[in-house]
């Protein structure tokens, strides 16, 4: 009985040490956790805020009081251990505080985007170096040192056999790939505009300098010749004019039909077309040509009697000349009797 | 528009990399806050601006060209520094007759000025007079509102917001409890005066697991007296404080967590009718021709034996 008196005087004085942890207060103080904020809507002591004395103190415990009181609540938060630091996990903050800009809009996706998305392709990471077997060594993609490995590939470019011989290869690999980059910003230009709805004409480019060129003068005139009430049927044309062509105009013209973009087939849709295309191929019964058939036949048989009367002729004997007419002979039938309505051709149907 | 969506694109990786970073994200760092002197600062006002800037170090730029502008009739200065500098946030001080001693904070939404408060400080104590050691730059510090002005006023309300929005740095999920060691207090009275504070936390020990409290005060302590304020609208607010989706907590519908920590879903179904329902069919407990015969022929005999007993009752 007396060790347990003893210890718990022991821990009572060990307790009364230390200064208290609890503070009292009249209105609970509003802690906002997330953003480290508390707000205190107790009455201030003013007469002692007024003296310039006292001020400085008073404001000091009460900061003491509310910081006690918002440290109390974040040590109540789970504590984790991040590399050698004890933390807390603040919850989400309640106080709702301005962004310095607006939400970021989302992007509209470009064509390659919207086709790969469709089709569900995803991009294969490719590394920078690459085995090449012509060199038998790592061959980087791109950046440095690609020129160089690149030159030793190409120390000779063959022409080929349906080429002109004397065309400059180097020249035509550097101007295809002068090519492909304005393909390419062409490309990056019209997602642009696409995605700011600004519209550009389907047909060539829309005119730069202050002269067109022959082919867009002559789509220009298309257009204008078509978008008569008529659809330019009744228009007169020049007499060495000719008519547009190109990717494209044939659906610029009002009135003739637009041809619109096929949606892009999901990979299922896809190879169930592919597939019923071949059985389609593969289990065809060969067709009869009605027409070709007794034409064949009926050419067939001519020959035939053909033959048998040159065979027949030196027995008969001589014939009378002037051939008599055949009372028994029947009205000539076209198609050999047989009801033919496909048949187109006129036939001896008349006598 | 964003980089990729230039219609001449940026030619250097670094210039790339400059132009992604001013473009809005989902979720923003901290606020960068630039200080500048208007018309003819008094000493006591440019060292109350270097002293916030101190406690704003790192995130905070000092210009220390002298512009000749009035923040209240002119904003284009500032909407064009802060868009050179990237800053949201920003303090200029000036001093006049009428105003004197004058600070004016203010933020800022898409480069184009939200709010604006002036404020004169009068009684000044500098971090330099407090003789002893200063907390950590860049510490997150603990903000205190002290006083029911804060609440019942309505202009205090957003004021309590811009300075929230001013000193808070930034958002953080985790902190390192030895790391609280700042705290800033603002008491604010009815006659317009806020009193700020800026004190070191030192933790002691007090028995338990949560330590004891202890002040020593260290930085600026200013006496501010509320002069003007320019406030946005509330439509303005509204569309500065709109959360991306990408942030937005996600609505959880049908779970929850039993006691255990297993997640638990409910699925809603129709009405089902038990003599149609789909079971599992198990090829080997199908009933073979012959064993069905002899259920047909047991049935049979049940249904005579039922017809006699009926019968021979009735």
């Amino acid at each position: 009985m007396d060790i347990v008196n003893e210890i718990l005087e022991k821990e009572q004085r060990k307790t009364e040490k230390y200064k208290p942890i609890t503070v009292e207060k009249h209105l609970e103080l509003e802690i906002d956790v997330g953003t480290l904020l508390a707000s205190d809507t107790n009455d201030l002591d003013l007469k002692s805020l007024r003296s310039e004395s006292e001020r400085d103190l008073c404001l000091q415990s009460l900061a003491r009081d509310n910081t006690q009181l918002l440290l109390n609540k974040i040590w109540e938060l789970p504590t984790e251990r991040i590399d050698e630091a004890i933390v807390v996990r603040l919850p989400t903050p309640k106080t709702v505080l301005p962004r310095s800009k607006p939400v970021p809009k989302p992007k509209p996706l470009t064509k390659w985007q919207e086709f790969a998305k469709a089709k569900g392709i995803t991009k294969t990471k490719k590394d920078k170096l690459q085995w090449d077997e012509q060199l038998q060594k790592w061959v980087p993609l791109y950046g440095f040192k690609r020129t160089a490995a690149e030159k030793q590939k190409d120390w000779l470019i063959e022409v080929p056999q349906h080429v002109d011989p004397l065309t400059d290869m180097y020249e035509k690999k550097s101007s295809e790939k002068s090519e492909k980059v304005a393909k390419n910003e062409l490309q990056r230009l019209k997602n642009i505009a696409r995605a700011k709805k600004v519209k550009i004409p389907r047909v060539g480019l829309p005119v730069t300098s202050d002269k067109a060129s022959a082919t867009q003068l002559s789509t220009a005139a298309v257009l204008a010749k078509a978008s008569t009430a008529s659809l330019g049927k009744f228009q007169d044309k020049l007499p060495k004019e000719k008519e547009a062509r190109g990717k494209g105009i044939h659906e610029l013209i009002p009135g003739k039909e637009r041809k619109r973009r096929a949606p892009i087939p999901t990979p299922q849709v896809e190879k169930e077309n592919n597939l019923s295309l071949i059985d389609r191929i593969l289990n065809k019964r060969p067709k009869i040509d009605m027409d070709k058939a007794v034409s064949k036949h009926i050419n067939e048989e001519q020959i035939q009697r053909s033959e048998e009367k040159k065979s027949m002729k030196p027995p008969k004997g001589k014939r009378k000349a002037g051939a008599q007419t055949n009372f028994s002979a029947k009205k000539p039938k076209a198609g050999k009797g047989q009801r033919n309505p496909g048949k187109k051709t006129p036939g001896r149907k008349r006598r | 528009m964003g980089v990729i969506q230039r219609i001449k694109k940026p030619t250097t990786r670094k210039g790339k990399k400059v132009l992604l970073s001013r473009e809005p994200k989902a979720i923003e760092g901290p606020k960068q806050c630039i200080f500048l002197q208007a018309r003819n600062p008094s000493e006591r006002a440019r060292k109350v601006l270097k002293d916030i800037y101190n406690l704003k170090k790192p995130d905070a730029a000092y210009l220390s060209r002298k512009n000749d502008f009035v923040p209240f009739e002119d904003t284009t200065v500032i909407e064009k520094l802060c868009y050179k500098k990237e800053a949201a946030l920003f303090g200029v001080s000036s001093h006049s007759k009428k105003r004197p001693h004058n600070i004016v904070l203010g933020r800022t939404f898409n480069y184009n000025i939200l709010d604006m408060i002036e404020l004169g400080a009068d009684n000044f104590k500098a971090m330099s007079e407090f003789h002893n050691i200063k907390v950590l730059a860049g510490t997150k510090p603990c903000l205190l509102f002290n006083g029911p002005a804060w609440v019942l006023n309505q202009e205090l309300k957003r004021l309590k917001n811009v300075f929230t929005d001013f000193f808070y740095r930034e958002k953080v999920e985790t902190i390192r409890l030895q790391g609280l060691e700042h705290v800033l207090s603002f008491t604010a009275t009815d006659d317009g005066t806020i009193y700020f504070r800026s004190y070191r936390i030192l933790l002691k020990k007090s028995g338990q697991r949560t330590p004891r409290v202890e002040l020593e005060e260290i930085g600026p302590s200013i006496d501010f007296k509320l002069r003007r304020t320019k406030l946005a609208s509330d439509d303005l607010c509204i569309e500065a404080c709109r959360i991306p989706k990408e942030v937005k907590p996600v609505a959880k519908k049908n779970k929850s967590t039993d006691a255990f920590g297993t997640k638990m879903g409910r699925i809603h179904m129709g009405k089902q009718d038990i003599n149609r329902l789909q079971t599992r069919k198990m090829k080997g407990l199908k009933k073979s021709a012959e064993e069905k015969k002899q259920m047909h022929k047991k049935k049979k005999l049940a249904k005579k034996a039922a017809k006699q007993a009926n019968a021979t009752s009735a």
